[in-house]
């Protein structure tokens, strides 16, 4: 490939206080290319980008970008616009209380000719864009109205609309289906077809092979490597990661199934709904089992499980725990009964950015004890330090702020909140979202540990093969329905086809 | 550079900086006037009492220091202020006047109810104005500013209609002790000395310091972790009424009467102030009680030595508005950028040399 560099980046150092987020770091982006940034958790990917769009501010190192003289300073993501970088970054910061249509045009609007918003201009290009992206979206809506998901199809959709030369995306399939990745890899090469070089950021190893032509690979902070991808095939890519050999795809669970009886059954649902969201569904959950939702996008998988939790108001039918029925309507009223959820909405539900790493991960256990029993200092240090130990979360100090963490090591901290608190029955939202090859299979594992030691998991992934990988029992949804179960012959094909809508066998 | 940084990074460092600034400027303001430069701290007791400018700021900023221990809280869990306070001041004392001296009698010297219970009624009648307040913001969702703005407005108004339209005035000695002195010790000092002991205790030994920051930052994240995140702000709003109360009983005393128009007027501004100054963000979450405090009585300060150098009580609002719009400013984000793109630069230079 001899196509046109269209920028580089050599040498870049940045500090963060007690860690050295990138050290000497190189980059270089060409024309109609689309390069895999690549690393673990906390390896410096987000800085990087955070350097090159202004956010963060580089110590040393220099910055050019084709057709300006010169080395580039950006100060702000605008800055970087206007030089024709476009980003979209790891966590969705648009407005939520903005209509869908405003947030594509923030900082944008089309105007009248006396200098005002047009907002029926803008209404009529937003849901142009929409429609070019076969998105069921009401523009006029507010954004909070819609699933993560498709918010990060909204946030992606601004940046493209964008005319530029270099598009970032930091993660951006995180909380995606396969159908809308898809349809960003349409939309991704249609750009490399113009000459767009595009920054893709992801965990997840196939879509690299399926849409890159190139590999930047970073360790703690240090550059490890840039490859053509013919040259690094997956085995090789987790090693460079990783820095040591590593077989992501080995079988964890065993290979008999479990036999449950139902004496075991610790979750039994009958007829629980949310008005207007999940119709009435009958669920039983063993103690052991670890059950799996899936459906598309949208077919009401989180809202399922929170409506057992009671995350939101207004559940309706009954609910018995440990045999006993039992009404909630807090989650505190959940979390007595031994519940946990970690919401699949990080940054709006999970984190309290402010909060130290300590604080975050004692908060659920602190709630369930009560106000007036305070977990004395030294338990709450020792708690703390037993979690970052045991998921390995990269952190300059038990005392840093959560939100200076990096956005898979965010995530296991949430995880260890809930962890903190022992549950008997808990629900993963994505709990690997965001979380690099290594971690993602230690998670898996930790779930299949505590599904052994005798606790009820509901687990929720946009990954088949990850659900596959842990999950005794699949529940299909469609539309908020709940159509089918899987409880027998759980393959990848079983369960493509139930969830399309061939019938869900039983 | 990191020094500096290091210095100015600490959460004490805008309060007590503004501090040390005032008294800066009054040693300088002694010394020119021919006096002993130390004039300012100099304690002495006359009649058997202390006696000093260090102790009448003390004395003074009691009110403030009472109320910016409930505006913090309300502060960090709501990211919003609390308006109603000097109203809510008002409205204690009436009540607590109108009952001690009956109703309609403008002046008293014998109580017509039993002291305690003058007091209490209107330190209650406080909380019941901070549970409105509360209603409002935690489960109704109102912004706090325009919630708080209906007692702001109609608080001292119903003070008045509850004292007959009068200033009633209670001279007796056992009310004059909240403003008066126990023993050698103004009474005020030791009333909010006990306030920021009782709520600092509270929030050391339970979990509710972490409760309210957790709900000020992230609400929704809150009550998935199971905390009952209405609760905790109604409660904020509920210690911000009792202290109102508490307050407005020792303002009450300071002047043995019920001057409905006069009592606590525009101290909501000044116990704002005071949790801005503290270091404390407008916009919630994390808070620090001690930058609150000492923020309060760093007002007190700037106001008493204003006085002290002579400007009038009308123009004294003036002085302390420049104060506010430099507080804000340096708290302002684009500043905070402006400071660190300069330090970078710097260090730039230095890597480079
Ligand atoms: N604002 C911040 N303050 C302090 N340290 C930070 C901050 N942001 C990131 N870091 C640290 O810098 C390092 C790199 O973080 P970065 O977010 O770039 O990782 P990443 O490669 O994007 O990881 P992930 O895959 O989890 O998103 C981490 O150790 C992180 O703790
Ligand atoms: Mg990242």
């Amino acid at each position: 490939m001899d196509n046109k560099v269209i920028l580089t980046m050599r040498g870049i150092s940045m500090t963060f206080p007690g860690v050295k987020a990138l050290d000497n770091v190189d980059f270089t982006l060409r024309q109609g290319e689309i390069h895999a940034l690549m690393g673990e958790n906390g390896a410096g990917k987000s800085t990087l980008i955070k350097c090159l769009t202004g956010i963060n501010a580089f110590e040393a190192g220099e910055i050019r970008v084709d057709g300006i003289d010169g080395p580039v300073v950006n100060h702000s993501t605008l800055d970087a616009q206007k030089k024709g970088i476009s980003t979209v970054y790891q966590e969705v910061n648009l407005c939520p209380n903005l209509s869908v249509a405003e947030n594509l045009f923030i900082g944008r609007e089309p105007k009248t000719k006396l200098g005002t918003i047009d907002w029926r201009e803008m209404t009529k290009r937003s849901e142009k864009i929409m429609k070019d992206l076969d998105m069921q979206v009401d523009v006029t809506q507010n954004l909070e109205e819609y699933s993560l998901a498709l918010q990060q199809m909204i946030a992606i959709a601004r940046a493209v609309d964008m005319d530029c030369k270099v598009l970032i995306l930091d993660e951006p399939t995180s909380s995606l289906d396969d159908n809308e990745v898809m349809k960003l890899f349409t939309l991704m090469r249609q750009l490399k077809e113009k000459g767009v070089g595009i920054i893709f950021v992801t965990h997840f190893l196939e879509q690299v092979y399926e849409v890159c032509d190139r590999i930047t690979v970073l360790r703690n902070g240090k550059l490890v490597g840039e490859y053509p991808i013919a040259d690094l095939p997956r085995v090789k890519l987790v090693a460079a990661m990783m820095g040591k050999d590593f077989d992501d795809l080995a079988s964890i669970k065993s290979e008999e199934t479990p036999k449950f009886s139902d004496e075991d059954i610790l979750i039994d649902a009958q007829g629980l709904s949310h008005k207007g969201k999940i119709k009435p569904f009958d669920l039983k959950i063993h103690k052991g089992e670890v059950v799996g939702l899936t459906g598309l996008l949208g077919s009401g998988r989180s809202e399922l499980a929170r409506v057992i939790y009671g995350a939101d108001k207004n559940q309706t039918g009954t609910l018995q725990v440990n045999g006993k029925e039992e009404k909630i309507n807090a989650p505190i009223d959940a979390m007595k009964l031994g519940m946990g959820l970690l919401p699949d909405d990080r940054k709006a539900e999970g984190i309290i950015g402010d909060l130290s790493v300590r604080e975050n991960i004692i908060l659920a256990l602190q709630a369930k004890r009560g106000v007036f029993r305070l977990l004395p200092m030294s338990k709450q240090v020792e708690i703390a330090d037993k979690y970052i130990d045991i998921l390995q979360i990269k952190t300059a100090s038990r005392e840093t702020l959560i939100k200076q963490l990096s956005g898979g090591n965010q995530q296991k901290v949430i995880l260890a909140r809930w962890l903190a608190t022992d549950p008997d029955f808990l629900i993963l939202d994505e709990p690997t979202r965001g979380i690099d090859v290594g971690t993602k299979t230690e998670i898996q594992k930790l779930v299949l540990q505590l599904a052994g030691e005798g606790k009820s998991l509901i687990f929720i992934s946009s990954e088949i093969e990850e659900m596959l990988r842990t999950c005794s029992k699949m529940a299909v949804l469609r539309d908020g329905e709940k159509v089918g179960e899987i409880v027998e012959d759980l393959s990848q094909e079983t369960v493509m086809k139930a969830i399309a809508g061939g019938d869900g066998n039983e | 550079m990191s020094k500096i940084k290091k210095i100015t990074g600490q959460p004490l460092f805008l309060p007590i900086f503004c501090m040390l600034l005032v008294m800066a400027v009054n040693i300088f303001y002694d010394l020119g006037s021919g006096r002993f430069a130390f004039n300012f701290f100099t304690v002495s007791i006359r009649n058997g009492v202390l006696y000093g400018r260090l102790i009448d700021i003390l004395n003074r900023g009691s009110e403030i220091a009472i109320l910016a221990i409930g505006m913090t809280l309300v502060v960090s869990a709501s990211a919003g202020t609390d308006i109603s306070v000097g109203s809510v001041m008002s409205l204690t004392a009436s009540l607590c006047c109108m009952l001690l001296a009956g109703y309609g009698v403008a002046s008293t010297n014998t109580l017509a109810v039993p002291l305690i219970v003058g007091v209490l009624a209107g330190i209650l009648l406080a909380c019941v104005c901070g549970a409105f307040n509360g209603f409002l913001v935690a489960y109704l969702n109102v912004q706090p500013m325009v919630a708080t703005l209906i007692l702001f407005s109609a608080a001292r108004a119903i003070g008045l209609l509850l004292c007959n339209n009068l200033i009633v005035y209670v001279r007796n000695d056992a009310f004059k002790f909240f403003g008066g002195y126990l023993g050698f010790i103004p009474t005020p000092i030791v009333i909010a000395a006990i306030c920021i002991a009782v709520v600092s205790l509270v929030l050391k030994r339970t979990a509710l310091g972490m409760y309210i920051q957790s709900v000020g930052i992230n609400k929704d994240a809150s009550r998935i972790a199971g905390l009952n995140s209405e609760k905790i702000i109604f409660l904020c709003y509920i210690v911000c009424g009792l202290m109102a109360g508490i307050a407005g009983i020792v303002a009450s005393s300071r002047i043995s009467s019920a001057d409905s128009n006069n009592i606590g007027l525009n101290y909501e501004l000044d116990a704002i102030l005071a949790v801005a100054l503290g270091g404390n963000s407008l916009g919630g979450g994390k808070f620090n009680l001690a930058g609150s405090i000492i923020g309060a009585y760093t007002i007190q300060a700037i106001t008493t030595t204003l006085f002290a150098l002579g400007v009038s009580s009308d123009q004294a609002p003036v002085y302390k508005a420049i104060i506010v719009i430099i507080i804000v400013a340096i708290q302002a984000p684009p500043f905070n950028a402006w400071v660190k793109r300069l330090s970078a630069k710097k260090a730039l230079a230095k890597g480079g040399a």
